[in-house]
Order: structure tokens, then sequence, then C-alpha cells
């Protein structure tokens, strides 16, 4: 377990126990258990209708549990009230609605719902932490633009801004690059890194693009068919094995040649020439194959 | 890499920085930018609202200067020019004012919760509902005053109640709630035309005209009923409508946010049903005051929110002005402000289907 060592408390953050969830009945995920680690960066992979969402949005509370239960601090999350949680756990979900004509600041500052009260106005407080989200994420110079004059980058970063104005210390994001090109990935992917680095906030997020994931994640958790086929550090769960369990693919995994963590190159039906070639080179030069392996240590 | 476990970032306020404060300044720009388009639609609303009000005091069989109309609502009238304007017209002006109001208001909380700006309480059967309660009291029942209202009530909340039955599938999806009661409005639309059809012409007749929606002839008890309910209303909506902003962002955010969104979206909607049936008990469903006003408030007030006040003023300037219109408009014919309201709504819920199709498209 890679459970952060420091935390006194016996499981801090985020966990799930025996977590069952399903839609109309039928189980996707049956009996899971995961400890989110606590100020880590946690990305959960696997293949379409592997349960990932699902498990995420178990999590946030936005799909009730068939069985089991997900716990912050030890504490059961159905019992506690919503608001209460909102504080707590923010949420970047796959679909947003943008209310037509809503202005950048005005948006960001509804992430501030659980923090007022009943007829709580915004405060000049709220402002900061408004004007702080925005400059945190980039987007400081768009305060009063409206949001469908915004690329699709753009737009994302102001959900996200949206969350930060919250003010939790989790955050968990399902999908947050999707519809993104490669630069916004990464810009997003480097932005949430910040976040943890500088504020210690604990990001969870379901992630399609294996590499990114493993480049980024400190905790990796892949998936397949509703349970968890490996967890740990990427450079430990991340083998041709794992990816030959979780996605049924055949691949080579080899050190990114940026960051060093693992990197997929999946092997497909055609264009394989220079598996070919290394192949037909016999026994002779060992080169790397299928199966080939990565520095483990 | 050590990691700070579960903290809070409260650093914010202490930490000084420029340039986050020229950004919080850009934030509170924004804000005020709301606030004085708000207030100034609010002003601009009321100004109408007065000039229509005065025009509806002055005008009529008995018409008396506006400077008259001044001193005698300052209590410097005579006998009567008391009675033409306490007793005939005022009544019928606050009537058309309080009617509007409920009605703007309940159709911009329907779009807000149900998202979608079709989704006005008219359209949805809601009205009809509210219209065959009275109807059948009236016709069926031979009963007046009221009672009616009662009926209107509860014929209302009836069809309220069928929609969110029929609607709900673990939780309320928007667009199956606006099909079941678009289809629930014909279901009552058909009663009606059938208890019509069914009663005595003389009776019939006050019936039909009642279907049409009219002010006219709200005074006394009637009204009392009316203004008091739709202050209830009004406090209502206020008390529960802060988390409309966040209902509007979708689901998952809302309930990421603290929302129990299916409790929240259940009492706003009953709220709702509450302010149409006592609107429409009184004054009839008038045709698309709460499909029109909370999409013109929308409009005026541009930021992004359900624009519930706006739409309070919006309804009430609407109402009252069609009122004034049917009744001065054309000096050999009076319409009462169903018809008016129907002949300006029409065309503008075309213009609105069209435009939302190309927006779709585009």
């Amino acid at each position: 377990m890679t459970a952060s060592a420091s935390a006194p408390s016996p499981v801090a953050g985020l966990a799930a126990e025996g977590v069952c969830l399903g839609y109309d009945g039928r189980r996707v995920i049956d009996g899971l258990d995961l400890v989110i680690p606590s100020g880590r960066i946690t990305a959960i992979v696997g293949p379409n209708a592997c349960g990932k969402s699902t498990l995420l949005r178990g999590f946030a509370r936005l799909h009730d549990l068939d069985g089991g239960r997900v716990t912050l601090d030890g504490v059961d999350v159905a019992g506690m009230p919503r608001r209460d949680l909102a504080r707590r756990v923010g949420v970047l979900p796959q679909s947003s609605i943008a209310p037509d004509g809503v202005r950048v600041a005005e948006l960001v500052g509804r992430g501030r719902y659980p923090h007022q009260g009943w007829f709580g106005r915004h405060s000049s407080d709220d402002d900061l932490v408004v004007a702080e989200a925005l400059a945190a994420t980039g987007i400081a110079d768009l305060a009063n633009r409206r949001l469908e004059e915004l690329s699709g980058g753009q737009r994302q970063r102001v959900w996200i801004a949206m969350v930060l104005a919250q003010q939790t210390d989790i955050v968990l994001l399902d999908e947050p690059t999707t519809y993104l090109d490669v630069t916004h990935q990464l810009e997003l992917l480097d932005l949430l890194t910040e976040l943890n680095r500088e504020r210690g906030t604990t990001v969870v997020m379901v992630l399609h693009e294996l590499n990114l994931a493993a480049r980024y994640a400190d905790h990796l958790v892949v998936m397949s068919a509703g349970s968890i086929v490996a967890e740990g550090r990427p450079a430990e769960v991340l083998t041709p094995e794992t990816v030959r369990s979780a996605f049924a693919l055949e691949a080579s995994v080899i050190p990114d040649p940026v960051a060093g963590s693992p990197m997929i190159v999946p092997v497909g039906r055609f264009h394989t020439a220079a598996l070919d070639a290394a192949d037909t080179a016999g026994d002779a030069a060992p080169a790397p194959s299928t199966g080939a392996s990565i520095a483990r240590s | 890499m050590t990691t700070i476990p579960t903290m809070p970032s409260t650093d914010a306020a202490t930490r000084p920085n420029p340039e986050v404060d020229e950004v919080r300044a850009a934030v509170a720009a924004v804000r005020r930018r709301n606030r004085r388009r708000l207030s100034i639609a609010l002003g601009a609303g009321a100004a109408l609202a007065i000039v229509f009000a005065i025009v509806a005091l002055s005008s009529g069989a008995a018409s008396l200067a506006p400077d008259r109309v001044l001193a005698t609502l300052l209590g410097q009238g005579d006998r009567t020019e008391q009675l033409v304007v306490f007793t005939l017209r005022l009544p019928r002006i606050l009537a058309a004012v309080f009617v509007g109001a409920a009605f703007g208001l309940a159709g911009a909380v329907f779009q807000a919760v149900l998202r979608n700006p079709l989704a006005s309480p008219d359209i949805l059967g809601v009205s009809a509902g509210a219209s065959v309660g009275a109807v059948w009291a009236i016709l069926g029942l031979g009963l007046a005053g009221a009672v009616v209202s009662g009926f209107a009530l509860a014929g209302a909340l009836v069809v309220a109640a069928i929609i969110w039955s029929t609607a709900w599938r673990q939780g309320l999806h928007g667009i199956r709630f606006v099909l079941v009661g678009v289809g629930l409005a014909y279901v009552c639309g058909s009663l009606i035309a059938w208890l019509l059809a069914r009663a005595e012409v003389r009776q019939a007749q006050a019936a039909l005209l009642w279907t049409v929606g009219s002010v006219s002839d709200v005074r006394g008890d009637a009204l009392v009923l009316l203004m008091i309910g739709v202050v209830i209303g009004c406090i209502l909506v206020a008390v529960f409508a802060k988390g409309l902003s966040v209902l509007a962002l979708g689901d998952d955010h809302a309930i990421s946010l603290g929302i129990r969104t299916d409790v929240r979206r259940g009492i706003l909607l009953l709220v709702a049903v509450l302010l149409i049936a006592v609107a429409t008990s009184v004054a009839g469903p008038i045709a698309f005051v709460a499909l029109i006003a909370p999409a013109i408030a929308r409009r005026i007030v541009d930021d992004g929110s359900a624009a519930l006040t706006a739409s309070v003023m919006t309804g009430a300037v609407l109402t009252l002005g069609a009122d004034v219109l049917g009744q001065f408009a054309l000096p050999q014919f009076t319409a009462p402000v169903g018809i008016v309201t129907g002949l300006i709504g029409a065309p503008y819920l075309l213009w609105l289907l069209a435009r939302t199709e190309r927006k779709t498209r585009a």
C-alpha cells in the first residue's frame, strides 16, 4: 500500500470499502476497495466501460452505492451533510452546462456556493478566492468574458477555476482532458500538478491517455471489468502484463524519454516493421520485443 | 517530495499579491456590472408600470385628467373620482400587476429548474390543469367565488403530480418532464372543451371568457387572496432560489456543490405551481406571460442567471400593458388581456423556436 505514511489517522482522505456500484441493477463494480493517497495525484485508467468513471462518481457521491461505503478521514460520507462534503471534495464532472450569457468571474463565483449561507451574498472575500482561482488557472484576463466566447481549453480552465474556488483539499476529475488537443492536455495536467505541489491538494482523475497518466500520476490505478488489476507507482504498475490483462493489448513498455516514466507503445496488427526486423535479427541481439520489460527499479 | 496532508488553502487571505488584487477588482467589477444592470432594468420596469397605471386610471368611460388621478390617489378626490379610481380601476390594475408577477416568476422558476426555455407552466399544462379545475367547479358543480380558486389549485397540483410521477426515472429529467407536460396540456384542453360543450350556452359563455384570461373582474376578496398568495409565493421562491444558479450548471455540479437536487427542484416547482394556481384561479390562464416574461427578463439582465426578480417585473409590466392595450387600443372594441398576450406571445414563441433551432445547428 502506498497510502500516506506520515498520516496519524487510520485512513486519511478518501477510501472505498467494499464498494458496489451499478446501473438499474446491473453491477458494474462489485466489492471494490481503494485508498486514495492524500496529498498525491492519483490517476485511474482502464478500458472503456471498465467502471472507472462510475467509481469516481461513487467517490463524488454522484452515484448512489449499492453496497459498501466511501469514507473521508474514516467517516462514512453517506452520513455527511452534502454541503459539508462539498467543502472538502470538489468535483469536475464529465459534462458541464454553461448558462447562456454567463461571464467567467460570475461562473467561477458559483463554486463558492457551499461556503455561503441561505441568504449569503458574494462578499469581497469570495471575490478574493475567485480572483485567486482565476490567477491559478491562468485565466485572470478573462474575468469579464462570456463563456461562449472562449475556446475549449479556456473553458475547461474556467470549470477547474470553479472547482478551485470551492477550496477543497480533494479534487476529483472525470476525464478532464477529453476534447482538448495535446498542448492543452499538458497545460491542464501541469496545472493540476502545480496545484498538488503548491497547495497539497489531493488530485484524483480518470484519464484515457495512458502515457500522460503514467507521467503525471504519483499513484496509478489500473481497472478492468469493474475491479482493480494493479495499483501503485506507475513504474511498478505499468508493465506489458498489466496492459495485456487490462486492455487486451500487446504493447512495448519503454521509459518515457522526457519524464523517465513508463511509456506504452501499443502493437497493432499492422505497422510492426521495426518489431519484425528486431525479431528476425534473431537471438543474437536481445532486442526489445512485445514483452520487453522496463527497468523496474 | 513531501506533501502537506489535507490542509485547505487558507493562505489566500494573508498573502498580499498585487496581481491577484487586480484580478479581484475585475471580479468585483463583473459583479457590480450585473447588479447595476438589474437595478436599471427594475427601475425602467417600474417606470413603465407607473405610466401604464396612470393611463389605465385616467382613461375609460369617465375620463379623468392625470393630475386628478394623482390627487385622488393622494386622498384629494371627490366621491365620484374616488369611486372611479379606487373601486373601478385600481383593483384591475393591481390584479394585472400581481397576476403578471406570479406568471412571470413561476415561468422563470420552471424554465430555470427544467433548464428549458420552452418549459413554462402554460405549455406544460399546469395552467390548463388549473383551468380544468375552475371550469369544472363553475360548470359542473355550479360553484362561484373563492371555492373556485381551491378547485383551480387542485387542478394545477394534480397535473403537476402526474407530470412529476410520470417523468421520474431515478431522478427528474427535464426533457421527459416537458414532453409529458405538453401531452397533458392537450388532455386538459380536451377536458375543458368537453365541459364547455356540455354546458348551457349562458354558463358556457361565462366559463369561456374565464378560460381566455381576464383581470377585469378581480376585486374584493379575490384580489386580497391573490395579493397574499403572490407575496407568499415570492418569499418562498426567494428562500429556495439561491441554489438555482448552481442547479443551472447540471446535476453533477449541483450535487458536488452540496445541493440535494431532486428535493430542491421539487420544492421550487411546487411553489411555482402554487403561484400559477393562485393567479389562474382569479384571472384565468393568461396566455404566454409565463413563457415570454422570463425570456425577456433574461435577455435584459443578460448575466446567465435565472433572472427571477426581473421576471417578476417583466410579467407585471407585460400583463398590465397588455390589459391597457386590450382596453384602449381600439376605440370600438375591448379585448380581454389573455387575447392580447396571445397575439403578442404566439409570434414570439415562433421566433424563439426558430432562434433555438438556428443555435443548435450552428
